[in-house]
């Protein structure tokens, strides 16, 4: 096992990618928080609070969504929902930061894109990622990350609020 | 799993699991687009060999949520009314590519051997007097939810009241209800009671007044008139006396107790009080959580790629 990020590096990066969230979207009005079912709700729920301190004014909506029913390997491998899809109102009109903790093959991201239009049609939708461990299968990248980590296929990177690790 | 027969092909851990599944398809439905891709690909036939309002279009919207495609197959305008068997009709209808046949039919045990003719999954909708387990899980569903009880059902008291003795649907509930353990009392006259009740884990009573004040749950069956050619009951009237639920006995419920019913309802026999004016009544969530409980169940059986126990 080999740590990559402390807990003080995954906060910082958080930081970071706040603001970086905050500029791009010249402030966080319509903004909305997502995080994917599991890894990415712990993330999505720190980022959403790093939002709403920088800028008070405004609420910035959290959520969380499982892709299990949108998902590609649907009956090659076993799947068990995680955890409820839980996104209240519509996304219509709205900037959706889509939060994941760890960017592999990019075909979750690719599952929640579709999910995501069940709920309305986002203006727009970004995505942010603690790690990126590259090894797309997919034309999807980032828009936010934390950290870019070159891995091998087969390693497993673990990301919580507490590091990360490569075992 | 591959076919769902009935409920006691089911544990106490698998019922828990696919209610936990159906917690999912009701986010499902509730949202603006209530259509997920899970199933895109796979072909659903309803075979009903008998009559059915909810229960058909349950599953056809279950199936067609799950985006599924969906076969309807009518008794009345096929080739069962020139005299086709049915190992005829099912390997024909199979060999244009079947996932799952949903199937209602008035023998029992008609599912059963179904799933000797094709690799098809079957889901029993219904056999004769034997079972119909998604209803059981419907309304499993619907207590664990109207009564806030995730964990299981212990210490609850759940009466099935009527026609026990040709209803498929207290077979399935009494398996349902006791493997996630309540207890269940049947109340019926003694002629609308099985001739056996022989490893049943139930307790008989004939005195519905008595256990009113008692009860969480109070579950109605209908009577089957059709099914009653052999003077069970001396009227309609006297079972509505002694059985119906008329707004007298729904005041001695407890006022947390839920009123159940699987449909279709007689207004004046079993149900006499206006169920719309009954605060417990939640014989309407029963339909509405049974199109989530049937995804569950297709998702379960065509989608989750195994046994969702090996699985979690």
């Amino acid at each position: 096992m080999r740590t990559v990020l402390t807990a003080d590096d995954v906060r910082r990066a958080l930081t970071r990618i706040a603001h970086e969230i905050v500029e791009r979207n010249q402030g966080i009005e319509g903004l909305a928080v997502v995080g994917l079912q599991r890894g990415g709700v712990w993330m999505a729920k720190e980022l959403a609070g790093l939002l709403s301190a920088i800028d008070p004014e405004h609420d910035v909506p959290l959520g969380s969504l499982d892709v299990s029913f949108h998902r590609d390997d649907v009956g090659l491998r076993p799947i068990v929902p995680a955890s409820v899809t839980d996104i209240a109102g519509s996304l219509d009109g709205r900037t959706i930061v889509l939060v994941d903790d760890v960017l592999f093959t990019g075909r979750t991201v690719r599952a929640a894109l579709e999910a995501l239009n069940e709920y309305g049609r986002p203006s727009a939708v970004q995505l942010a990622v603690l790690v990126d461990r590259g090894h797309r299968e997919l034309p999807i990248r980032p828009d936010f990350v934390g950290k870019n980590l070159p891995t091998s296929r087969d390693e497993l990177v673990v990301a919580t609020a507490d590091g990360v690790t490569i075992q | 799993m591959k076919h769902l027969l009935a409920i006691d092909d089911l544990s106490a851990d698998d019922i828990h699991r696919l209610l936990e599944l159906t917690d999912h398809m009701v986010e499902i439905n509730s949202r603006p687009i209530p259509k997920v891709p899970a199933l895109r690909g796979k072909n659903v036939v309803s075979l009903f060999f008998e009559d059915s309002t909810r229960t058909r279009t349950s599953f056809d919207t279950a199936a067609k949520r799950l985006s599924a495609d969906t076969m309807n197959f009518t008794v009345s305008s096929s080739s069962v009314s020139k005299g086709e068997s049915l190992r005829d009709t099912i390997e024909t209808i199979a060999a244009m590519g079947v996932d799952a046949f949903v199937v209602r039919h008035r023998s029992s045990g008609a599912p059963a051997m179904i799933t000797r003719w094709t690799n098809a999954s079957i889901i029993n909708a219904g056999d004769g007097w034997h079972q119909h387990p998604t209803q059981a899980l419907l309304d499993c569903y619907t207590i664990r939810t109207g009564l806030n009880r995730r964990d299981g059902f212990d210490g609850l008291h759940i009466a099935i009241v009527g026609d026990i003795r040709h209803s498929r649907v207290a077979r399935s509930d009494v398996q349902a209800f006791a493997a996630l353990g309540a207890r269940v009392t049947l109340v019926a006259p003694p002629t609308l009671l099985p001739p056996s009740l022989q490893g049943w884990p139930v307790e008989v009573s004939h005195d519905l007044d008595s256990l009113l004040p008692d009860l969480d749950v109070l579950y109605l069956l209908r009577v089957q008139r059709e099914r009653m050619d052999e003077a069970l009951l001396p009227s309609l009237h006297e079972y509505s006396l002694l059985y119906g639920l008329t707004d007298a006995r729904a005041a001695r419920l407890a006022p947390h107790a839920l009123v159940m019913h699987p449909g279709p309802m007689n207004r004046g026999v079993e149900m006499v009080a206006d169920p719309g004016e009954l605060p417990g009544s939640v014989i309407l969530n029963q339909v509405t959580n049974g199109v989530a409980v049937r995804m569950a169940v297709l998702f379960w059986l065509l989608g989750s790629g195994s046994d969702l126990a090996e699985a979690s």
